[in-house]
């Protein structure tokens, strides 16, 4: 018995260490390959809604269509643990992502929601582009002001 | 031998008490000026044009609720913490509650507090309140602000005590610290067009954008030579980043437009403290905006 609970507790050890060697850098990588599509479609929806260019119903519908299409992509592989930036270099992600998943998981879905309510809209008119984008702008910062450090 | 150790105690005695007089003197808290209480009392309150005041003023970005949104952010129930070197501050309550919160202070309270420093009961504030800032401002919008400040909802939570470190927990020192640090004139001079002089108002008096973005000195004072130059981040990890032209090489039209949308000109958004600050100077109208962009195009590029 007591030697069973030792190796229990030596292969618990031996998972938790091999849990930290595991390479996160595709994860990370992923990860941030996920924000610049998320930046890229912006980029277009942001230009008209501040005026920079002329609004184009189609390509604002094709920019938040695509939006809502990244944001429904499942996060789970995404957010491995040890790939913070107090563990890892190359990361802004900060350690409150892993202290509070449930508070992380409600903000990301506060971002599908203010995407869904800019998906029904920006192809509409620019009133309703400027309308919806705001809400996703504020989804975007929630989580940065929260979990991601300065540069 | 008796009558040295004597003499030499009554010497330490009394430059004990010279030296505790001195520490008293310097370190009072000057009560609001007879003529600034006067020219206050004299101005007629705008709460409507004070609501401008309080998004440049971004009081709501330490004094709401942690992690409130939307109009949750109208109350300043206080509670958030900074964990600085100095050791831990909290955020206080100044909404309405007459209280717990401001609600019972008159005006010349609230001009000591926001533009000296002082509270009712004539202690300092510590400079985590950016009083060093708003003593630049105009008296007129000090008066606008309390108006519309005097509209938002009351809260009655109980104020948090600060956690700070000795020396920093005798509060008595902080008059000494504004003695060395307090500033009364502009950092950024020169002829300056309307524009990019009203954008220094915003900035320089009301917005405080130095108090993070400038670095400090050993003793916590603003370093004007690297006005807006960058500085470690006073509360957290990393680097608040510099945004004088030297570093900051976005147009003006694309720092604007990040300010009211916080949009960034390559579509990431605002994180960290400036996630807040955009919320609140996001409400200012668009010439108020365009106008800081054009005041921080006029500070000295510094690397």
């Amino acid at each position: 018995m007591r030697h069973t609970m030792i190796s229990a507790a030596a292969l618990g050890l031996t998972l938790a260490a091999g849990a930290a060697l595991a390479d996160v850098t595709p994860a990370v990588e992923a990860r941030q390959g996920q924000f610049k599509l998320y930046a890229f479609n912006l980029g277009p929806l942001v230009q008209m809604a501040q005026g920079n260019i002329d609004y184009d119903a189609d390509a604002a519908g094709v920019a938040a269509a695509n939006l809502a299409a990244l944001v429904s992509v499942d996060q789970a592989r995404l957010w491995p643990e040890g790939s913070d930036n107090a563990t890892i270099e190359g990361t802004r992600a900060l350690p409150a992502i892993w202290d509070d998943l449930e508070d992380f998981a409600s903000k990301f879905s506060d971002l599908q929601q203010a995407v869904a309510g800019l998906e029904g809209s920006a192809g509409t008119d620019l009133d309703g582009l400027r309308a919806t984008l705001g809400p996703v702008g504020a989804a975007c910062s929630a989580c940065h002001e929260a979990n991601r450090a300065p540069e | 031998m008796a009558v040295v150790t004597s003499r030499t105690a009554l010497g330490l005695g009394v430059v004990a008490l010279i030296g505790a007089a001195a520490f008293i003197g310097l370190t009072r808290a000057d009560p609001l000026p007879r003529d600034t209480q006067e020219a206050l009392a004299a101005l007629q309150p705008d709460p409507e044009a004070g609501e401008a005041i309080f998004w440049a003023t971004g009081c709501a970005s330490c004094h709401a609720a942690p992690g409130a949104r939307g109009e949750d952010r109208l109350v300043l129930a206080g509670g958030r913490r900074f964990e600085t070197e100095f050791g831990s501050f909290a955020a206080p309550n100044i909404s309405t509650d007459p209280d717990r919160g401001i609600g019972g202070w008159d005006l010349a309270a609230f001009a000591s507090a926001t533009m000296q420093g002082v509270a009712p009961d004539g202690r300092h504030y510590y400079p985590a309140f950016p009083y060093p800032s708003y003593r630049l401002a105009e008296l007129q919008d000090i008066v606008d602000l309390k108006a519309f400040m005097d509209t938002l909802p009351a809260s009655d939570r109980a104020n948090d005590p600060h956690d700070l470190r000795f020396p920093y927990s005798i509060r008595r020192g902080v008059g000494l610290w504004k003695r060395m640090a307090l500033e009364d004139g502009w950092a950024v001079t020169g002829d300056l067009t309307e524009a990019e002089a009203r954008g220094r108002y915003l900035a320089e008096a009301l917005a405080h954008c130095a108090e993070c973005h400038t670095p400090r000195d050993r003793f916590g004072r603003l370093d004007r030579d690297r006005w807006l130059a960058g500085a470690p981040n006073p509360s957290g990890d990393g680097r608040i980043p510099g945004i004088t032209p030297a570093t900051l090489t976005w147009s003006q039209s694309e720092v604007a437009g990040y300010l009211s949308s916080g949009f960034t000109p390559d579509f990431d958004t605002a994180g960290g403290t400036m996630a807040a600050v955009v919320a609140s100077l996001g409400q200012l109208p668009r010439e108020d905006l365009d106008a800081i962009a054009a005041y921080l195009a006029r500070v000295p590029p510094v690397e």
